[in-house]
């Protein structure tokens, strides 16, 4: 199965970009000139196709919701038009999420425009892809161990993953609840802290959601480090880093300093226990989300005529890809009979003791957390086939998703000429001290982001 | 802790997925490749660990007893495999008591 | 197959039935428990749906408090203890009314623990430990039988607020099942939380039964009877599961421990469902809704705000009004028939008289119309008031009765129909005398031998006045002057 090619894509987007021109008169009044009211008026922007949309298709890149169209939009999607926004297109994802590289859609994979030989990161690799390749300022991802810090990362672009609560989930298709985010991926802090005042904020819809005020986080572009400490966790600096990503973010870490910050050396002791924890809880809560998908409401159908568990049998096995398949069988043996405690519930206990090796750093006067966003580069298309080794890539960010904490992914450099992010964390809500971070750091890299 | 096949058997009908033989073996072998990765975490003493709410502050909200749902911009039969009078269908399932179906 | 027809009579006579009941009942909401689509039993298929309870990809629930409120009042009412937090979980397993592919319930974390309810009366009373109560969602219903070759799923119910009540194993026979359910019942309609129909399937009985020898303190294998859509279908199916498992014990096997359904036409339970297929739920806390933390005012203040219940209301109405126990209990069935009596009897003074007619009367009204107590038209007060024109002589006891026929007929008041019909009594001593004197001339003999002392005409003659009045004269009054003219 493929997508549409490059050339109906375009054209697609043009004419939808063309309709809104026609619009732009009536809107220009009324919302484009009140930057307050629609700060994203005229912007188009991309939204990764596991956010429900009215007017496009939402797929989640599985063979299981092709043509799928639905009947109500994401609360983001509605935050995104409200502020004058037009969804220009859906963007290649992993199918339901579940990667790190972007080769598991069912409608091929996503290169990476900075080296199209290589993958641009996943799960949001469709929605990195199209701000590194400049055909939108912002674009929305979603995370759940690291699908927008990743991508962001592989292709030099920004990508926020904010507080867990911070944004609605409502409209999300659920991979892992009690993890996912809604994130933003923009080409510079700027539009990634634009974005994310539009979307942020309590949905009566999502439960999870938190009921607190959102700043405006553009606010914290001139905000001073002085004074502030960063915190350097020994366990994301491990001897085996690559020794150029590491004297990268040694780069990175003096131009905080430059900014007036302190450098603190700290330590995250449970942080290599994330991956195993990780790969229990998400497709645990994975192989409930995805139960939905049998058939019989939406989506795809095969049918035989031997009866309603063959239905089902047959739908999901040709509608979900290899490595949903693999994440559902996992899931579903870590929840089952005699498993839970030995698996699920240990999970959950070692969740608790990551997520309280960050309350412990950010009270002992750490204010911001400094990490590589990855241990290395964007890889090539199909270089990992081993599934756990893929895993891997998610093991600087998917401490933050157990955890809950934001965090945000800025461009730091380039190794053989591939983009390396560096990685921000703050306290539960902190966004505006975590953007206020990532500005001084942008501001003091400047070019040499890029290089 | 190994998985068999019989084990992923058992799931994958837990999961309502049809795998085949090749299939079966190719993924006993990742599965119990991906748990071997998980057994460092027998090792975490987690006796003192609270299993309280991640965040104390998180209770659950509730709403008003009162309309109007969330709108439905698209008809059903518009997104569902097959409906006939306003119902789904689905292929019989013999009565409530079928062995092989309920689960 | 085997049904209780296979077991000799007396197998049973050497076990004792255990049986414990998991009760679902509706929460009467407007809108169901996670979504706000409509909870109106009835509507076409499918009408009452939305992307929440249909599970559309990204959809998520959010809780009624309505719902939490009413579950609360009837852990309370069970004398439940709440749980200040409790938590949300998933029941996982695929069915096609199930359109998440989970089941929302309460699992280790249960709202309300540790309750109990008073069954029986006299030596039959008894106490059933309620084991807990917790909240969850309902399925939607599948239809087997409409379509050849198809089942059609019709989700209008999926996601309607329940409760579960599960009880400890106390009940130690069918008639004790009965009596549970009926109290059970009772208080639910008291709260006022559900319609409690089991027609309507707003009220559900599964039941554990096992049986053991008398005597023995051992709980013996238990296996779970469903499909029950009555409550004398619950007795019959214990009874018959009850049966089944002695004779199979009696014959030296085991019982095993699995789903059984009731088939009521045939009368008889049946295995549901292979042992391969035993359950495996795979609960794990719902991650779409934070833990339930209810604020201890508001637990308090439901507990405050439950009305009377019907042990209280029954010790009461044979204490104030001093009723046999037979006759409270018909009185406090339900919390609309209690509340008529007794408003009849406050307004009227004579709760005996008031409590005769709404036995009499009033419930035999109530059975031949299809009306219920609340829609009935008359209301206590206007019986009150015809009880007070009784008790003056204003209206005869047998006139009383075909003024109340019509009152529930027009809905007016007494006095009007009473007017209106003539059959106000007559007490003007004028008339009176007229009317009896006309009788002794029409009569000579009879009236002869009433003079000469023949007492036990007297009936006849007041019957012959009363013919005359056309039931108009007050009886007594005749009665006096009859006896007067006799002595004179
Ligand atoms: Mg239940
Ligand atoms: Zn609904």
């Amino acid at each position: 199965m493929t997508g549409p090619t490059a050339v109906e894509s375009v054209t697609a987007s043009f004419a939808r970009m063309e309709a809104v021109r026609a619009g732009a008169d009536g809107l220009n009044c009324v919302l484009w000139s009140d930057r307050e009211r629609a700060p994203l008026a005229g912007y188009p922007v991309a939204v990764k196709d596991n956010i429900a949309t009215l007017d496009l298709p939402t797929t989640c890149g599985s063979r299981i919701l092709e043509g799928y169209v639905s009947p109500y939009e994401a609360t983001v999607v509605s935050r995104l038009r409200a502020a004058g926004s037009v969804v220009l297109c859906k963007t290649n994802c992993d199918e339901f999420a579940m990667g790190s590289s972007n080769e598991n859609s069912a409608y091929g994979p996503v290169r990476n425009p900075i080296d199209p030989c290589r993958v641009p990161g996943g799960s949001s690799g469709g929605s990195a892809a199209a701000v590194a390749a400049g055909i939108v300022r912002i674009a929305l991802g979603s995370e759940t161990g690291g699908s927008v810090r990743q991508p962001a990362a592989f292709c030099g672009v920004v990508g926020v993953k904010p507080t867990y609560g911070r944004v609605s989930r409502f409209g999300l298709v659920a991979f892992a609840s009690s993890l996912d985010q809604v994130g933003v991926l923009g080409r510079t802090v700027d539009d990634a802290a634009l974005g994310m005042e539009v979307i942020a904020g309590r949905d009566p819809y999502d439960s999870t959601s938190a009921d607190r005020p959102v700043p405006r986080y553009r606010d914290a572009a001139s905000q001073p480090m002085r004074g502030l400490t960063i915190g350097r966790p020994a366990e994301y600096f491990p001897p085996s880093l690559d020794r150029r990503v590491a004297a990268l973010c040694d780069r990175a870490l003096d131009a905080l300093r430059s900014q007036g910050a302190q450098v603190r050396d700290i330590s995250l002791p449970h942080t290599d226990l994330a991956i195993p924890v990780y790969y229990i809880i998400a497709p645990a809560e994975a192989s409930s989300n995805l139960a939905r998908f049998d058939g019989v409401r939406y989506g795809l159908r095969v049918t035989g005529d031997d009866g309603l568990r063959a239905m089902y049998e047959r739908t999901r096995s040709r509608g979900f890809g290899p490595e949903v398949t693999r994440r559902v069988l996992l899931g579903t043996y870590v929840l089952s009979a005699g498993y839970y405690d030995a698996y699920y519930k240990k999970a959950q206990e070692v969740r608790a003791c990551i997520t309280e090796d960050f309350r412990s750093a950010f009270a002992s006067g750490i204010d911001v957390i400094f990490t590589p966003t990855t241990p290395s580069p964007a890889f090539e298309l199909g270089a990992k086939s081993d599934p756990y080794e893929m895993y891997l890539n998610d093991i600087f960010t998917c401490t933050g998703n157990l955890a809950g904490v934001p965090g945000i992914s800025v461009p730091i450099g380039r190794v053989d000429g591939l983009p390396i992010g560096g990685q921000l964390i703050t306290r539960h809500f902190d966004e505006a001290g975590m953007f206020a971070a990532a500005y001084a750091l942008e501001r003091a890299l400047g070019d040499e982001a890029h290089r | 802790m190994a998985v068999t096949r019989d084990d992923v058997a058992h799931i994958a009908g837990l999961a309502r997925l049809a795998i085949s033989d090749e299939r079966m073996t190719e993924l006993v072998g990742q599965l119990n490749a991906i748990l071997a990765h998980m057994e460092v975490l027998r090792q975490v003493d987690t006796r003192h660990v609270e299993m309280t709410a991640q965040d104390g502050s998180q209770r659950l909200p509730m709403r008003p007893d009162a309309g109007p749902p969330i709108a439905m911009h698209r008809a059903l039969d518009e997104i569902a495999p097959d409906m006939r009078d306003g119902f789904f269908l689905v292929p019989r399932l013999a009565t409530h008591e079928d062995v092989s179906d309920a689960s | 197959m085997t049904s209780l027809r296979d077991a000799p009579a007396d197998v049973t006579a050497r076990y004792e039935m255990v049986v414990g009941l998991e009760v679902h009942v509706q929460l009467r909401t407007h809108t169901k428990a996670f979504c706000s689509c409509d909870t109106t039993y009835g509507a076409p298929p499918n009408v009452n749906t939305c992307p929440v309870c249909l599970a559309l990809p990204g959809a998520l629930p959010a809780l009624n408090r309505e719902a939490v409120h009413l579950a609360m009042r009837a852990a309370h009412a069970l004398g439940c203890t709440v749980n200040p937090v409790s938590v949300f979980a998933r029941k996982n397993y695929f069915y096609p009314d199930l359109p998440k592919g989970y089941q929302i319930s309460q699992y280790d974390r249960p709202l309300a623990l540790g309750g109990r309810l008073d069954i029986g009366d006299g030596d039959a009373a008894r106490t059933v430990g309620i084991t807990r109560v917790h909240m969850e969602e309902d399925a939607g219903k599948s239809i087997h039988d409409r379509y050849p070759g198809a089942t059609a799923i019709d989700l209008n119910r999926a996601g309607v607020p329940l409760i579960e009540i599960v009880s400890e194993p106390d009940m130690r026979s069918s008639p004790d099942a009965v009596a549970y359910l009926t109290a059970l019942k009772q208080i639910l309609e008291y709260i006022d939380v559900s319609d409690v129909s089991m027609e309507e399937g707003s009220l559900r009985v599964d039941a554990n039964v096992s049986a053991r020898l008398l005597g023995a303190t051992a709980l013996g294998t238990k296996t779970e009877v469903k499909n029950m859509n009555s409550f004398s279908g619950v007795q019959r199916a214990l009874e018959a599961e009850f049966e089944r498992q002695c004779a199979l014990l009696e014959r030296g096997e085991r019982v095993h421990q699995q789903t059984m359904l009731w088939d009521g036409a045939r009368n008889e339970v049946r295995p549901a469902r292979s042992k391969e297929a035993s359950h495996d739920y795979r609960y794990f806390p719902e991650p779409d809704l934070p833990p339930l933390v209810l604020d201890p005012q508001w637990i308090d203040e439901v507990r405050r705000e439950l009305p009377e219940l019907p042990r209280v209301r029954r010790a009461r109405f044979a204490r104030e009004y001093g009723l046999a126990g037979a006759d409270v209990g018909v009185l406090t069935a339900t919390p609309a028939l209690a509340d008529y009596f007794e408003a009849a009897a406050k307004a009227h003074g004579d709760a005996k008289a008031a409590a005769n007619w709404v036995m009499g009367e009033v419930l035999a009204a109530l059975n031949t119309s299809s009306n219920s107590v609340k829609t009935f038209r008359v209301p206590p007060a206007s019986l009150a008031r015809l009880l007070d024109l009784v008790r003056e002589g204003v209206v005869s006891h047998s006139a009383a009765k075909r003024v109340f026929a019509l009152m529930a007929e027009t809905g007016d008041t007494p006095e009007r129909v009473a007017e209106r019909e003539g059959l106000v009594q007559v007490r003007d001593a004028d008339e009176l005398a007229r009317w009896v004197d006309e009788v002794l001339a029409e009569h000579p003999a009879e009236a002869g031998r009433f003079r000469a002392g023949e007492k036990k005409l007297l009936g006849v003659l007041v019957g012959l006045v009363m013919k005359k009045s056309k039931g108009r004269a007050d009886p007594r009054r005749v009665n006096q002057l009859l006896s007067e003219r006799a002595g004179g």
